[in-house]
C-alpha cells in the first residue's frame, strides 16, 4: 500500500508541495486546491506539520454511494460518477485530509501520485510501501457479496 | 426473473404524459404533478412565487393543494381526497445531514380531517429532481395501478399492475427489478406503497423505499401517522414510483454552493465529534431513548398507566443492538451523518406467513418499541422486532397499532372484552402472540384485528354501544385526541406536554412539541405564559422542518460542544448555533436574502401552521372542544395508578392544591387531583390561544390571518362564519 509520508524535521515550510499538487490536479497553483496542506505550529514557529491522506480507508464506510474504493495499490480513490457531494467524508476523515473547494462539488484527496515528492526541495516527502491496513466494514461486506 | 417478466407482461399503460424535465432552480422545480386516477388525467400545475412565499414547500404545499381539492364535506374515502407527497426546497440537499424527507398529506380515515406525516427514503428528493415539487394523486382507479414517474425521460404513466405483490417488502423489490434497466439504476428508484392490512384497517401507513447499495436490497421507511396508507390502497394504488438517475451535490441547484459546503461540512464534523459523547445516534438510533424514558417515568406501560417497568431493560438499546448488522451507521438519505437508521438483516418470525423464514426489517424506532412493546406490556426485543416487521410488511402504523392494542388490552383486563368478544384471543398485557395474531387478522381482513384496526375512537363507541361499557371510563383511558392515537410518551407530569399533544394540529404526535424535560424535570417554564411561549416557538420551529424536507434530529439530538455553556438553559434548548445553520442553509439554497434571522423561520411556519388549524375548521373540527384530551394523559385514572405513585400525588395535593391528603380515601384524593389538573389544562389552553393570536374558541383571528398573508377569500369567509 503506497502512502505519502511527511518528515517534519526536513520541512522548511516552502509549500511547493501544495502548489505542485494543485497544479497537477487542477491546473492552478491555488493552495486551497491542494490535497496536502502544510501548517506551521503556533507553539513552535518554524516547525511544520502536514495534513494529508494516510489511505486508512475510514471514509469508505461513511460514503453512502460506495464512491470511495481502494484500488489494487491500496490507494483510496473517489469516483466522481458515483459521488453525490454529500461531504460526509470531509467531516469524518480522522486526519481531516479530505478537502472540498467551492469551485467543485466533489471532494478531493491525496492519491499518492508522488508529484509533490519530486518537487519537494528538502526531501521532506516520500512515498513509502506500507503493509495493508485492516479491511473496512464496507470492504468486508463487498467481499461477502461478491 | 421469470416472475418479473410475468408481472411486466401484465402491465398495461392506461395513461401517459410526456414533459421536459425543468431545470431545478434554488430548491424548486416550480411545478407540481397532478394525477387523477378516475379520469386517468395527468397534468402539470405551476408553482408561483406567492405559493412559495406563503407555503414554502413540503407540508405547506401539501396543505395548499389539498385545500383546493376538497370541500368541508369531503370524506377520506371520497375520490376527491388526495394523497400528496412533497419534500421542500431544502429536500434533496446531500451536503447537510437530514435533508431527504418527504411529507405526506391527505384527509385522514382516523381523524376525518387533514393529516401530515413525514418520512425518510428517497422519494421526495428524486421526485423533485424529476421536475416535481409535489405529486398529488386524486380519484380512484378501477383496477390496481402503479403511477410511474421517469425523471430522466420526462415521462409519467398510470400503469395497470395486477400481478405485483401487496406485501410491502416483496413489492418494493419487484419494483426495482421492474423499473431498473441496469443494476446500477436500482439506487435511482424509490417507491411509495402500503400493504394488505391497510385495506382492512384505518391506520394504514405509507412505506417509502430506498435501495441500500451495501446490503443490496430495498429498505423501507414509514409515513405512519393518520392512515394515509389506507387512503392509498382505497385508491387502488399499489405504488407510486419515481426513477431519477444522476443525483449530484448541485442537483438541488443551490444559490450558494460555497456557503452550503461550509455549513454542511461543519455540521458533519460536529456530528463526528459530538455524537459519540452525546446520544450516540449513529450506533443506536432512537433506541437509546428507552432507558431514559424508563428512568424518568415517561415510558408508556400498559396503556399509559405507568411510566416505567422493572422489565423495561428487555427493550433497552443493547437488546436491539444484538440484531443490527454491518456496523456502519447509515442514513435514509445521502449525507445524513447522524445516521440513525439501523437494519436488522436476519430476523426469523415465529408466526404468520414468514414463520421460520429469514427476513429483514429496519429499526425499530423508539416509538415502535414503546408502542408495541412496553405499552402492550411486552418486554421482549424479538417480539417487538417481529411486530415491527409485520406492521411494515402489512402497511400498518406501529404507533396507532400499539396504542390501539394497549387500549383493547386494558378493556380486556377490565372485563369489557372477553375471549368471546375477541374471537378467542387472550388480550392480557404481555401476550405478544395475541398481538401478532391481531396483525395477521388485520391483513386477512377478519376477526378482532379489524376492530382494533378501526382505532381507539371507534372502539370506544363500539364498546359502549355493543357491550354497555362505561363511556366516561373509556373516554378517560382511550389514548386518542382528534381521533388519532397518542404517540409514546407519558405526559401526566407535564401540563405543557399535555398541551403539546392536545393542541397538535394533526392529533397527539410529539413532532410539534416535546417539552417534558423543560417543563417537569428542569422546570424552565414555570408560568402559563412561559409554557404558552414554548408552545408557540417549538411547534412553529418544528413545523419548519416539514416545510423544507428536513429531519428534526440533527437540530437537537446533537449539540455543539459549547451549547450549554454559551447559553442559559431556556435558550440552549433551542440550540441557537443550529438554528443559525438553518438560516444559512435556507439562504444558501433558496438565495432568499430576506431570510436573515431565526424569527424569519418562525414566521414561515406560522402561516402554514395557522392554515392547517383553519383547514381543521373547514373540515368541521379545529375548535376548543377538539383540543380536549383523555384524562389518562393528565393524571391517574384508576386507584391502582394513583397508589403506584401515591407519594408524588399526595405531595402535590399538599403543596400545589392546598389539600391535606391525610385521612382521605384514594377516590377523594383522585377527585381533588383531577379537578386541579383539568383546571390547569384549561388555563394552559387559554394562554396558548392568546399567544398564537386565536380566540378563546381556538380560532385564528382575522388580524392573525392577515398578518400571516393567508387571508384568502375562502379563508376569510370561513373565519367570518365562525366569528359571528
Amino acid at each position: 500500500m503506497k502512502v505519502l509520508v511527511f518528515k517534519p524535521e526536513l520541512c522548511n515550510g516552502c509549500r511547493i508541495c501544495e502548489e505542485t499538487c494543485a497544479q497537477t490536479w487542477f491546473k492552478e497553483t491555488n493552495a486551497e486546491k491542494s490535497a496536502i496542506r502544510i501548517c506551521e505550529s503556533p507553539e513552535e514557529p518554524g516547525h511544520y506539520c502536514a495534513v494529508v491522506c494516510n489511505q486508512c480507508g475510514e471514509c469508505m464506510d461513511v460514503c453512502p454511494t460506495l464512491a470511495l474504493r481502494r484500488d489494487k495499490h491500496g490507494i483510496v480513490r473517489l469516483s466522481k460518477t458515483l459521488c453525490v457531494g454529500c461531504l460526509s467524508c470531509v467531516g469524518f476523515c480522522p486526519s481531516e485530509a479530505m478537502f472540498v473547494h467551492a469551485d467543485y462539488t466533489a471532494p478531493f484527496k491525496c492519491v499518492t501520485c508522488g508529484k509533490c515528492v519530486e518537487a519537494c526541495p528538502t526531501g521532506a516527502l516520500e512515498v513509502q510501501d506500507m503493509p495493508p491496513v485492516a479491511l473496512t466494514e464496507t470492504e468486508k461486506r463487498m467481499k461477502v457479496v461478491a | 426473473m421469470e416472475s418479473i417478466e410475468k408481472i411486466r407482461a401484465a402491465h398495461k399503460v392506461l395513461a401517459e404524459f410526456h414533459y421536459s424535465p425543468p431545470k431545478i432552480e434554488r430548491g424548486y422545480a416550480n411545478q407540481t404533478l397532478y394525477v387523477n386516477l378516475s379520469g386517468k388525467v395527468i397534468a402539470s400545475k405551476p408553482v408561483d412565487e406567492k405559493m412559495k412565499r406563503t407555503f414554502t414547500g413540503g407540508r405547506g404545499f401539501g396543505l395548499w393543494l389539498l385545500w383546493n381539492a376538497v370541500n368541508g364535506n369531503t370524506r377520506w374515502d371520497d375520490p376527491e381526497n388526495e394523497v400528496i407527497l412533497s419534500s421542500g426546497p431544502l429536500g434533496g440537499t446531500t451536503s447537510y445531514p437530514g435533508a431527504g424527507k418527504s411529507i405526506a398529506v391527505s384527509l385522514s380515515p382516523l381523524t376525518g380531517t387533514v393529516i401530515d406525516s413525514n418520512v425518510g427514503g428517497h422519494f421526495g428528493p428524486l421526485l423533485k429532481f424529476s421536475g416535481w415539487d409535489a405529486i398529488e394523486v386524486q380519484g380512484q382507479a378501477d383496477q390496481e395501478v402503479i403511477v410511474f414517474v421517469d425523471g430522466n425521460k420526462g415521462l409519467v404513466q398510470i400503469i395497470a399492475a395486477p400481478e405485483e405483490a401487496t406485501d410491502s417488502y416483496e413489492l418494493a423489490e419487484q419494483i426495482v427489478e421492474l423499473f431498473a434497466e441496469q443494476p446500477e439504476e436500482k439506487a435511482a428508484i424509490s417507491s411509495v406503497s402500503s400493504g394488505p392490512a391497510a385495506e382492512h384497517a384505518l391506520m394504514g401507513c405509507l412505506n417509502v423505499s430506498f435501495y441500500d447499495p451495501r446490503r443490496r436490497f430495498v429498505r423501507l421507511k414509514q409515513a405512519g401517522r393518520g392512515g394515509i396508507g389506507t387512503v392509498l390502497r382505497h385508491k387502488k394504488v399499489k405504488a407510486l414510483v419515481v426513477k431519477y438517475a444522476g443525483v449530484k451535490a448541485d442537483s438541488n441547484a443551490p444559490a450558494d454552493w460555497k456557503e452550503l459546503a461550509q455549513v454542511g461540512s461543519k455540521m458533519h464534523r460536529e456530528i463526528h465529534d459530538q455524537d459519540p459523547i452525546m446520544n450516540n445516534m449513529r450506533s443506536y438510533g432512537t433506541t437509546m431513548l428507552v432507558s431514559i424514558m424508563n428512568d424518568f417515568d415517561l415510558l408508556p406501560v400498559n396503556n399509559f398507566r405507568f411510566g416505567s417497568h422493572p422489565e423495561a431493560k428487555g427493550l433497552y438499546k443493547s437488546e436491539f443492538r444484538k440484531y443490527t448488522t454491518l456496523g456502519i451507521p447509515d442514513g435514509c438519505w445521502y449525507g445524513c451523518t447522524l445516521a440513525c437508521a439501523r437494519c436488522v438483516e436476519r430476523l426469523q418470525p415465529r408466526t404468520g406467513p414468514y414463520k421460520g423464514q429469514w427476513v429483514h426489517v429496519d429499526g425499530p424506532e423508539y416509538e415502535t418499541i414503546a408502542g408495541v412493546g412496553s405499552n402492550c406490556g411486552i418486554f421482549d426485543a424479538h417480539a417487538v422486532l417481529e411486530i415491527n416487521f409485520y406492521c411494515d410488511m402489512y402497511g400498518i402504523d406501529t404507533i396507532s397499532f400499539g396504542t390501539a392494542t394497549a387500549f383493547a388490552m386494558e378493556c380486556y383486563e377490565a372485563g369489557i372484552l372477553n375471549k368471546e368478544r375477541t374471537g378467542g384471543l387472550d388480550l392480557h398485557f404481555g401476550n405478544a402472540e395475541a398481538v401478532l395474531e391481531l396483525l395477521h387478522q388485520m391483513a386477512r381482513g377478519e376477526g378482532f384485528g379489524t376492530v382494533v384496526g378501526k382505532g381507539v375512537r371507534r372502539m370506544k363507541k363500539l364498546f359502549v354501544e355493543k357491550y354497555g361499557a362505561d363511556p366516561q371510563f373509556l373516554q378517560d383511558i382511550g389514548m386518542e385526541c382528534k381521533g388519532l392515537e397518542y404517540s409514546e410518551y407519558v405526559s401526566k407530569e407535564s401540563v405543557a406536554q399535555q398541551g403539546g399533544y392536545g393542541l397538535a394540529n394533526k392529533g397527539p404526535q410529539h413532532d410539534e412539541a416535546w417539552l417534558i424535560f423543560m417543563d417537569a424535570v428542569t422546570k424552565q417554564i414555570p408560568t402559563f405564559e412561559d409554557k404558552a411561549e414554548a408552545l408557540h416557538y417549538f411547534p412553529m420551529f418544528r413545523t419548519w422542518f416539514g416545510l423544507n424536507g428536513l429531519c428534526k434530529l440533527p437540530w437537537n439530538d446533537v449539540e455543539p460542544a459549547d451549547n450549554k455553556k454559551r447559553y442559559p438553559p431556556r435558550i440552549a434548548a433551542r440550540v441557537p448555533e443550529h438554528v443559525e445553520n438553518y438560516v444559512r442553509l435556507f439562504r444558501a439554497i433558496t438565495g432568499r436574502e430576506d431570510v436573515k434571522e431565526p424569527e424569519d423561520l418562525i414566521r414561515m411556519s406560522e402561516a402554514v401552521y395557522n392554515f392547517q388549524r383553519i383547514f381543521n375548521l373547514k373540515m368541521g373540527f379545529g375548535t376548543r372542544e377538539h383540543d380536549a384530551v383523555p384524562y389518562r394523559s393528565m393524571g391517574p385514572v384508576t386507584v391502582e395508578e394513583y397508589e403506584s405513585r401515591a407519594e408524588r400525588y399526595d405531595q402535590q395535593l399538599r403543596e400545589l392544591v392546598g389539600i391535606d391528603p391525610a385521612g382521605k380515601s384514594t377516590a377523594e384524593k383522585m377527585a381533588a387531583l383531577r379537578a386541579y389538573r383539568q383546571q390547569r389544562y384549561e388555563s394552559l389552553i387559554d394562554a396558548v390561544y392568546k399567544r398564537r393570536g386565536w380566540t378563546s374558541e381556538g380560532i385564528p383571528t382575522l388580524e392573525t390571518v392577515k398578518r400571516l398573508g393567508i387571508d384568502y377569500p375562502d379563508v376569510v369567509a370561513l373565519l367570518q362564519k365562525h366569528h359571528q
